[in-house]
């Protein structure tokens, strides 16, 4: 019985975890420019590393495997938002105009 | 000294026994016990043994505000995820910039690293009480002038 609840639970955050990961793909391709593409891959920098790396961590039978899921998280958690600001200060630093909901932007392409 | 020795060892020890799962086996223990030694010496020798090198007082304030900013995190998942499947009128992007009123290093890249972690809005430059950022809309700008995530960021730095 408490396997078929861990089996449920871990099944419903691998599922969301992966229904995330496709909405942060087609915001990637629909998003106008560079920035906000960086924003939707945030999406699968979070909330959908987190869902599946907890879902994965309901199906571990042991200890250190489950101590391993938790480093990733961790780690995942630490680099994520270094490469989302490293991109997005060499974007600015390159002095590229974000893309204006009136205006447009050099980096979009409609 | 003695103090970030101990822990240091401690900490490494408790991973290496975490990540080998080897907790009985007569040959790879004591080579687990060489490599915590070894790197707790190279440690000493690169002059790392202090309080920066081995972080373990971040770790109790953290719990505190870690669960608060995995909330803000589910929240602007969630926006940023309807930006997406909705339509582009709702997009109204472009750079501003937030005050933080940490005092050291430590607490402004806590702050700058939350503000990235939210989705919807990345830290592009740190600077001396102020931080540029690129925000997809204009309600998360909103939300980062009333100034609660750098109200509770420099909370987490005066306990540190």
């Amino acid at each position: 019985m408490m396997a078929l609840i861990l089996d449920i639970l871990s099944w419903t955050l691998l599922m969301a975890g992966s229904l995330l990961l496709i909405v942060g793909g087609v915001g990637l391709i629909r998003f106008p420019d560079f920035y906000s593409r960086v924003q939707a891959a945030g999406l699968t920098d979070t909330l959908c590393s987190i869902f599946i790396l907890l879902g994965l961590l309901l199906q571990a039978d042991n200890v250190p495997l489950a101590a391993k899921i938790l480093f990733t998280l961790l780690f995942l958690l630490f680099t994520g938002p270094t490469a989302a600001h490293a991109l997005a200060k060499t974007a600015h630093h390159d002095e590229l105009e974000p893309w204006k909901a009136d205006a447009g932007g050099a980096s979009s392409k409609q | 000294m003695t103090r970030y020795t101990i822990s240091l060892t401690l900490v490494l020890s408790v991973i290496w026994l975490l990540l080998s799962g080897m907790w009985t086996h007569p040959v790879i223990l004591p080579l687990g016990v060489v490599s915590v030694a070894l790197t707790v010496w190279l440690t000493f020798r690169l002059d790392m043994l202090d309080r920066e090198g081995d972080p373990l007082h971040l770790v109790l304030p953290s719990l505190r505000y870690w669960p608060w900013l995995l909330g803000q995190i589910v929240r602007a998942n969630l926006q940023v995820a309807g930006r997406i499947l909705g339509r582009r009128g709702g997009l109204h992007p472009g750079l501003a910039t937030v005050r933080s009123s940490q005092k050291s290093d430590l607490g402004r890249a806590i702050f700058a690293n939350s503000i990235t972690l939210t989705p919807g809005t990345v830290t592009i430059r740190v600077r001396d009480g102020e931080i540029l950022y690129y925000a997809l809309t204009k309600d998360v700008v909103k939300d980062l002038d009333e100034g609660e995530m750098d109200r509770r960021v420099t909370r987490l730095e005066d306990q540190l």
